[in-house]
């Protein structure tokens, strides 16, 4: 740890002992790391599953994001983080084609998804079979103004499941990997806007795990609810690693440094740091991202 | 009094002042709505009592008759009824598909852009205009007569802007993270369609649908153009019979009255006694328009109840 690095002073000394590590005091109170020797190594050892190679992209004119080249690894959770309008949210939502629904964009560049090696934003590539394999989590919870059932099954049914039995099997399953099945399984009729704001976004989550996706991007998934919400939504997040590669956009820094194997910093359509979360928030190696997140701006 | 005193008192005069302002506002604002719901109320009530000895069992079985105190309206809301399912029929598919086409498909260009206006300006295109249009089209060109179903088609033509410009509405109020939210999981175009904005926006279709129909229960300027009877004393054949194959389309094609025209026609006579029968009839006409709007605002607060984004 260089030696510059400043403890936070509330932070009692037992929590350096259990791997969770104080790090840079920032101007939005210290971050906490989750620090895992052994999740490093696997982390760093994952298979690369979708791969990011020049990607550039417009609104029109406008260039929002400029000749990104960042990796996704398998099964890990990668953070993209930085000012509001560096284009994070832009490049997210590259990754399942969203921009095609706007008139007027373009994609230049590559993201290759793997094993398979195809690039996601090629034009013979139907946006359609990318967001089959590729799932979404919204900043504000969107669940469909209809049943809990329905809500989780309807990416199923989209599918073709038509099987009373395969549907149910199916929706309970999304519904547990999503922490939501003991709160809702008496009410799976009820609608789904009748949830509080936190199991609406866990429905969401339990709605795009159905279908299995291969990736998982969450956009700032937690900016619309309470702490205690929150905290049920990172939990969950960190426990997917198990199932899903998540890439996850988010304005708080101790989001990404409490649910992210790697972290990514996004300034003004540039990558410009990428790296593991542990070293962007001890040792970041340039000095914006290191002004970012100590809180100098942004 | 010291500065301060006198400063304060200055304060308090000017938000008086202000204030006097926004209650004279509201005042005259409740005036001038009053002053409407009354008209409207009084209307009503001079037609109920105008037409009061005429309420009754009677006066809705009976046929049209030279006799004003044996004359009814039987076949002028019997009329009313066909001409409106034939309007409900032609207008509602052909509106609602229109609007999606418009709404959900169309590429924003002039193209649409001048569709879009000539559409909103169709809405207030002079009903009589519609009257000689399905004179040469309906009732000539396509040998349809002076029939139900001329009617019906010329008041669908009349409401289709209504509907067509309600149903945009309704569509348009669909946020856009329910469609990404339904794109997101890899339905098409249509599915999200068809899925999540129709059934999302059915209250503000149908609200729009009625509000359209209880515009085209009241004309009468086209209905006259198109050569709707003034004077029938015979029901057309019944669209549901007791024997096969149960349903009979020949009603369509049967000379018919409606409400409008069979109060025009009384108010046209002579003998005083008819026009009792004209207000009685008027009182029912208004009290079916109100009816249907009434049924509008409740299905708007149910399905608003249902869906609160």
């Amino acid at each position: 740890m260089p030696s510059e690095v400043k403890f936070s002073g509330l932070m009692p000394a037992t929590d350096t002992d259990s791997g969770i590590i104080p790090i840079r005091e920032s101007g939005r109170g210290a971050v906490h790391l989750n620090v895992d020797e052994a999740r490093r190594a696997t982390a760093m050892n994952s298979p690369i599953k979708a791969r990011a190679q020049g990607l550039s992209f417009y609104y029109g004119d406008f260039q929002a994001l400029k000749g990104l080249n960042i990796e996704f690894r398998e099964r890990q959770v990668t953070a993209l983080i930085g000012p509001s309008g560096c284009g994070k949210s832009t490049f997210l939502r590259c990754l399942n084609r969203m921009h095609d629904l706007t008139p007027l964009t373009r994609y230049e560049g590559n993201i290759m998804l793997y094993p398979e090696d195809i690039n996601l934003v090629a034009r013979g590539i139907d946006p359609i079979e990318v967001r089959m394999r590729i799932g979404m989590v919204f900043q504000k919870p969107n669940p469909f103004p209809k049943s809990i059932f329905e809500n989780v099954a309807y990416g199923l049914r989209v599918r073709g499941l038509r099987s009373r039995v395969r549907l149910a099997e199916q929706v309970e399953q999304a519904l547990r990997a999503a922490a939501l099945w003991e709160e809702v399984k008496d009410r799976l009729s009820e609608s789904g806007l009748s949830l509080s704001g936190g199991q609406q976004q866990r429905l969401c989550i339990a709605r795009a795990l159905a279908t299995n996706p291969e990736i998982l991007l969450f956009d700032e998934p937690t900016s619309a609810l309470d702490p205690i919400a929150t905290a049920r939504i990172e939990e969950l997040i960190t426990g997917l690693r198990e199932r899903v590669t998540v890439i996850i956009v988010t304005h708080n820094m101790q989001q990404a440094a409490r649910v992210s194997d790697f972290t990514a910093f996004m300034y003004l359509g540039e990558l410009i740091e990428f790296d593991e979360t542990t070293k962007i928030f001890t040792n970041p190696s340039k000095k914006a991202t290191e002004d970012y997140i100590t809180g100098r701006y942004g | 009094m010291n500065a301060t005193g006198a400063a304060r008192a200055q304060l308090e005069r000017s938000v008086q002042r202000r204030k006097l302002i926004d209650q004279l506002f509201v005042l005259a604002g409740m005036a001038i709505l009053f002053a409407a719901l009354l008209t409207l109320a009084l209307l009503f009530l001079k037609l109920v009592h105008d037409g009061a000895p005429r309420f009754g069992w009677d006066f809705f079985t009976h046929f049209a008759s030279r006799n004003a105190g044996r004359a009814g309206i039987l076949s002028a809301w019997v009329g009313t009824c066909l001409v409106m399912l034939v309007t409900v029929t032609a207008a509602m598919p052909i509106g609602v598909a229109a609007a999606i086409y418009l709404e959900e498909y169309a590429p924003k260009n002039w193209l649409t852009a001048v569709i879009e206006i000539n559409v909103r300006n169709l809405a207030g295109v002079p009903s009589i205009i519609y009257g000689l249009l399905a004179l040469g089209l309906f009732v000539y060109k396509f040998g349809l007569g002076q029939s139900i179903v001329s009617a019906g088609l010329t008041l669908a033509l009349l409401i289709l802007p209504i509907v067509v410009v309600a149903t945009r509405e309704a569509l348009r109020a669909v946020p856009r993270a329910i469609r990404e939210a339904a794109y997101a999981l890899g339905a098409t175009h249509w599915e999200v369609t068809a899925h999540h904005v129709l059934p999302y926006s059915t209250g503000g279709i149908l609200t729009g649908m009625i509000i359209g129909m209880s515009r085209a229960i009241g004309e009468t300027a086209p209905i006259i153009t198109i050569g709707a009877l003034a004077f029938i004393a015979f029901l057309p054949t019944p669209p549901v019979s007791g024997h096969f194959p149960y349903l009979s389309f020949t009603w369509l094609t049967d000379p018919f009255t409606v409400m409008p025209i069979q109060m025009f026609n009384w108010l046209s006579r002579p003998d005083q006694a008819f026009q009792v029968n004209a207000a009685a009839a008027g009182a029912i006409l208004l009290g079916m328009t109100l009816l249907m709007n009434g049924v509008a605002i409740y299905v708007r607060y149910r399905f608003r109840k249902k869906i609160n984004w």
